[in-house]
């Protein structure tokens, strides 16, 4: 492994000037097309006071303005759309189920470019045609199963589209088609590293490389799941706002994440006052989409937290590096690879008639997430019996379940129990220490 | 004929208990029967006072939860087979029992048991036992009656 291995290699490994050249081109040609196709951008763009025609490459960048996933509420469902939508064949979208919902759209031509990216990141971590491809990412809306199965399929491996769940029947497949390379979340990448062991089946385990993204992992836990499952574990990583993973994977070196420049320009920027940062400083980053047919976007803030690296890579590609997320820019926190805001376990408490004096309380059990809220008790939520108040927290859970798309044990809390500093209570308390 | 019982939500953690037992002793309050039925995270602390006003107050002012509860509480002679004789009642007129807990009261062979029983039930409970020799008692006799 190591060297040589390229899906593409005379883009992955072009020089630094045939990438900007590229971006540059491909930059003038998306401005343009977003401009003329797309209204929201069209105001945005005159609001700035700039247009197309001021945009000559990559160096412009910072005259056009930045998108929001606000930006991404607002334009719901079709608003962001620069192609008709008989040109689209397919829909991802983010795991929010509240107003913080994303919808993509893809053309063949978006699907294919994205599979690309996946099959960049497989050949990364030493996939070949000869490989059997264990992907349990989610399938359907999320990104996570789509992406790599498709990455897979552009490889030529064989692909197991296996999905998430059913732990028993991942790890009967995992030894009896001997998978030799494993797509899922850290986390259950772990889980299912314990469940072998449990089963007594470690010897049968083929696998040689796991690519696991869409949710904060420390160098520990990959050191964890390495030895575990006697693999070489990649971090991969993406947004469903720009495709899906893919966006950067990592290579042999294990030092962060190349991005697929030829499809994304990446920029740091100050999270306050949106000053474009130098490589190197750490700051929030923001991606241009320039080869999106259906769904382009234009400086997206992503909300985490990286740094960039253009240092010489010992793989011999020559895309920029970006760290592991470092944190975030707003509150939203991923828990179980599902992002998780707030303010919509705020909106379940005030609905069920709770006050939204609460505590989110994030913790990494043997490497797999754990969500409480804890909810203070009210008069008018209490009751003399055990199965009424049972009943109530059920309900709490169910609600939050069906907001959030995972589990949250809720725990019922004394009224004023909350702890409050300068007056402010404290929502967030994020024990995992991913960062 | 019924007693008021008051239902607190109670913390399950270290100290919960004690404050509670703190707030009750600071503000002279008499328990005259406890009983706790807990879950994991919580419990429900029922507890029969001798002053409930001034229970609420004290409660109301240190922002507990808590619901004052219709209970029936029932005079039993301390003697092997009367609580079964006042469950027979009960079960013999279909009456189903939410909880009940008991206590043994100051006077010689004088016990009590506190029976829960729905809303819609309660009337037609306190009839029956009151036919069988059950009759509940009132707040004030059971404050009184043990003197």
């Amino acid at each position: 492994m190591g060297k040589g291995n390229y899906f593409q290699p005379e883009i992955e490994c072009a020089s630094p000037e045939v990438i900007r050249a590229m971006q540059d081109e491909r930059l003038r040609d998306t401005v343009r097309r977003v401009y003329d196709s797309v209204p929201y951008y069209r105001n945005l763009m005159d609001e700035r006071g700039v247009k197309p025609s001021d945009i000559g490459g990559v160096a412009d960048l910072h005259r056009l303005p930045f998108l929001t996933k606000d930006d991404l509420r607002e334009a719901y469902p079709y608003g962001m759309l620069a192609r008709p939508l008989e040109d689209c064949v397919r829909i991802q979208s983010t795991s929010g189920t509240t107003g913080k919902r994303v919808v993509a759209f893809y053309t063949q031509h978006d699907i294919d470019l994205w599979d690309e990216c996946c099959a960049r990141a497989i050949v990364a971590a030493g996939g070949t045609k000869k490989d059997v491809v264990h992907v349990c990412y989610g399938y359907g809306l999320f990104t996570g199963g789509p992406g790599l199965n498709g990455g897979s399929h552009k490889v030529g491996s064989l692909t197991l589209p296996m999905s998430s769940g059913n732990t028993d029947r991942q790890v009967q497949f995992l030894c009896d088609l001997e998978a030799t390379i494993l797509c899922c979340t850290p986390s259950y990448a772990a889980y299912l590293g314990e469940a072998v062991h449990e089963k007594g089946l470690r010897d049968k385990i083929r696998l040689k490389a796991g690519i696991f993204g869409a949710e904060a992992w420390s160098e520990e836990m990959r050191r964890d799941i390495e030895k575990s499952l006697g693999i070489k574990a990649y971090d991969i990583y993406g947004l469903t706002e720009l495709s899906g993973p893919g966006v950067s994977f990592e290579c042999s070196e294990q030092s962060g994440m190349h991005i697929n420049e030829d499809h994304f320009i990446a920029e740091i920027i100050d999270p306050h006052t949106g000053e474009v940062l130098p490589d190197g400083e750490r700051g929030e980053l923001v991606f241009t989409s320039i080869t999106k047919e259906a769904f382009p976007l234009i400086r997206y803030r992503t909300r985490d937290i990286c740094v960039l690296s253009r240092k010489p890579c010992s793989c011999g590609r020559t895309h920029v590096k970006m760290s592991k997320p470092m944190g975030r820019s707003d509150d939203m926190l991923i828990v179980k690879g599902v992002n998780v805001f707030p303010s919509q376990i705020e909106t379940v408490l005030i609905r069920h008639g709770y006050p939204a004096n609460y505590q989110i309380v994030v913790n990494r059990v043997k490497n797999s997430d754990t969500l409480d809220v804890h909810v203070e008790m009210t008069s008018e939520m209490f009751s003399d019996s055990m199965g009424a108040v049972a009943a109530r927290e059920k309900e709490l859970v169910d609600a939050l379940k069906s907001m959030l798309g995972i589990y949250a044990n809720v725990k019922l809390v004394a009224p004023k129990s909350i702890t409050r500093s300068e007056g402010k209570a404290v929502r967030i308390i994020d024990n995992r220490k991913l960062y | 004929m019924t007693v008021n019982q008051m239902s607190v939500f109670i913390e399950n953690r270290p100290g919960s208990l004690s404050a509670f037992g703190d707030l009750l002793r600071e503000n002279d309050i008499d328990m005259r029967a406890l009983s706790i039925a807990d879950v994991e995270n919580y419990g429900i602390l029922r507890v029969i006072v001798d002053d409930v006003y001034k229970t609420s107050t004290v409660l109301k002012n240190a922002s507990y939860v808590f619901k004052i509860t219709p209970v029936l509480a029932v005079p039993l002679k301390d003697s092997a087979g009367s609580l079964a004789d006042a469950l027979d009642v009960l079960g013999g007129n279909d009456i189903n029992i939410e909880y009940l807990y008991a206590f043994v009261g100051r006077q010689k062979d004088r016990a009590y048991v506190i029976f829960r029983v729905a809303d819609a039930d309660m009337e037609k409970a306190a009839q029956a036992l009151s036919a069988r020799g059950f009759a509940p008692v009132s707040q004030e006799e059971l404050k009184l009656g043990d003197r």
